[in-house]
């Protein structure tokens, strides 16, 4: 908990819209080639003259392009709104924000279920494996057709941490900053299990028909199953009985295993919300993606990271299971070996690893002052305690 | 020099004296970040800290210095041997718990080591022990015993007997009253003991 958030305003964006950027092909790293390549992307604020204020949010697992704001004709603000927009940590009024769709996903950028140009039919399970580092070079074409030479920051917490160290590792030389919130170096065994078990439900599901099943029934019962899961790990012990307890919901029409309990129709409900937007091969690639990373490449990752000038916060939350602190420190530890600048907080909170997404003023005051820093080039602030 | 400035706190001005412009500084429990923020301004100095109190550790941001949530007992392994200049350990020494460990980590990896701790041997503290029966409590150890963060009560003299007894080189000392320095009986008269330490 942060005491100090006199400093916390509010704006809204109000109307965005999602863009599209088509190129031909891109090169995987496990030697595939797929194209063309369509990703999706939003941008809030405005793109400076010298291009110097350029902003890259990436995204969670289920997270997409839209940020921020609200689309035309809707109401529900983007994924990460209350961070971005007028005033508040990616403050719009300073910095030009784009958030993209990841490779592989099925919000608007290229993914298992569009169209392969070699049948006319979706993908499906002909889609190649990517890894991060493919999600990274799509981003990365972007970030070049927008004539952006270096960003001012690469952010994102979970998966999108993950994309981060990809950036940091891979492009330190595009980036000023980058940080990494609630995310790890490489998936510990627990993070791929239970990846695992949602995979395992989604192919159990009869409907999934080894991922042919974009002409009938999705297999919609497998990917809820697999959302309840992941939603139990975003969530801590303390997170759960605080929200939920053990209430009852309102006696209605009972059978023998009716949700009773409000947290069995909290994770229903996320369950069958979840379907009704995200499509359970992409859920599939994109939670081998993850598994698979591993943004040391192999080698120490100090050793990567060495030389590095971009200078680096790093985020992580106390009751965070799914992504402990200690992976975070970890990071922390091969930049300080590797004599990168860095700055790590970690946060206070009871939501686990939910709390990225939560935590608002917390992220706001580190990102805000950090960001700041990075934009005016300051060794320290001007602003003395400010 | 900067010691025109009024509200920079005295063992601050002392330990900025100690620092050569453009060093590599480590402040190990650096607090709300004064120190190292005042040794980036005036000195140029390329500073770190490391603190456990997430609140200081916003301080710190916003200050725009590069700090590292944590405990400085859990190890400055990740450091190689002389990658600073100072490290400094100032009015955190008594709330280390291995403080050998700490020590002799800070003295490899720095330099230069500045060790900074309230003097249990203050006359005032002296004379509350042995007129009052009482736990001492003065400007420099301002807690009742129930709730100090202090682990270790040293004096000036212990400090300096356990130098002696480490191999461990005193360069300088620097020793602060109630709102000057002291040059007399330190043990005695001084609240604040300052060491620029560095292993023989």
């Amino acid at each position: 908990m942060i005491n100090d958030s006199k400093e916390i305003r509010r704006g809204t964006l109000g109307a965005v819209q999602v863009r599209f950027f088509t190129f031909d092909s891109l090169k995987l790293e496990s030697g595939d080639k797929i194209g063309p390549v369509t990703i999706a992307y939003e941008t809030y604020g405005s793109l400076n003259k010298d291009k110097t204020n350029a902003v890259l949010i990436t995204h969670a697992l289920s997270g997409d392009a839209h940020a921020a704001g609200v689309h035309e004709g809707k109401d529900d603000p983007g994924w990460w709104d209350a961070l971005i927009g007028p005033g508040k940590a990616f403050d719009t009024e300073k910095y030009f924000v784009i958030c993209s769709n990841v490779l592989g996903g099925c919000k608007g950028s290229t993914g298992p279920a569009s169209t392969n140009p070699k049948n006319g039919k979706p993908y499906a399970l002909d889609f190649p494996l990517i890894g991060i580092n493919d999600i990274v070079n799509a981003q990365k074409r972007l970030v070049d057709q927008l004539g952006i030479e270096k960003l001012l920051s690469v952010v994102g917490g979970s998966m999108g941490g993950q994309q981060v160290l990809s950036w940091l590792s891979r492009y330190p030389q595009k980036l000023r900053s980058a940080i990494p919130i609630a995310t790890t170096i490489r998936h510990s065994p627990q993070q791929i299990a239970f990846n695992e078990v949602g995979r395992q439900a989604i192919m159990a599901d009869a409907h999934w028909k080894s991922g042919n099943y974009y002409d009938g029934p999705h297999p919609s019962q497998g990917l809820a199953v697999a959302r309840m899961i992941g939603h139990i790990t975003y969530m801590s012990d303390k997170s759960m009985a605080e929200k939920f307890g053990r209430d009852k919901k309102d006696a209605g029409e009972h059978f023998k295993f009716t949700a009773d309990f409000e947290v069995e129709g909290y994770l229903r409900y996320r369950g069958d919300s979840f379907v009704k937007r995200f499509d359970a091969n992409s859920y599939l690639y994109i939670t081998k993606a993850m598994d698979n990373f591993d943004a040391s490449g192999g080698r120490r990752f100090d050793d990567v990271l060495r030389g590095i000038k971009a200078k680096v916060m790093v985020i992580s939350f106390k009751s965070d299971w799914l992504y402990p602190a200690y992976q975070s420190k970890e990071i922390v530890r091969a930049c300080k070996l590797a004599g990168v600048e860095t700055t790590y907080c970690e946060v206070d909170s009871s939501y686990g690893h939910d709390a990225f997404l939560l935590e608002v003023d917390e992220e706001t005051y580190l990102i805000k002052h950090f960001l700041k820093k990075i934009f005016y080039a300051y060794e320290v602030t001007g602003d003395y305690g400010a | 020099m900067i010691m025109a400035r009024k509200d920079v706190q005295l063992d601050h001005k002392l330990i900025m004296d100690l620092i050569t412009p453009q060093s590599k500084v480590l402040d190990l429990g650096c607090g709300n970040g004064d120190l190292l923020y005042l040794l980036a301004k005036e000195k140029n100095a390329h500073v770190h800290g490391i603190e456990i109190d997430e609140q200081e550790i916003y301080k710190c941001v916003a200050k725009g210095l590069n700090v590292f949530h944590g405990d400085v007992d859990s190890g400055l392994s990740e450091f190689g041997d002389k990658s600073f200049d100072y490290v400094v350990l100032n009015q955190s020494l008594q709330q280390i718990i291995h403080v050998d460990k700490v020590l002799f980590d800070a003295l490899r990896v720095g330099r230069k080591v500045i060790a900074g701790f309230p003097n249990f041997a203050y006359y005032r503290s002296r004379m509350q022990m042995f007129f009052l029966g009482k736990t001492p409590v003065t400007g420099t150890l301002p807690y009742q015993w129930n709730e100090t963060p202090n682990l270790h009560f040293l004096s000036i003299t212990d400090f300096k007997d356990y130098c002696r007894s480490k191999d461990i080189n005193i360069e300088k000392s620097f020793y602060i009253g109630q709102s000057r320095r002291v040059f007399l009986f330190p043990n005695l008269f001084a609240q604040t003991g300052i060491f620029l330490i560095s292993k023989v």
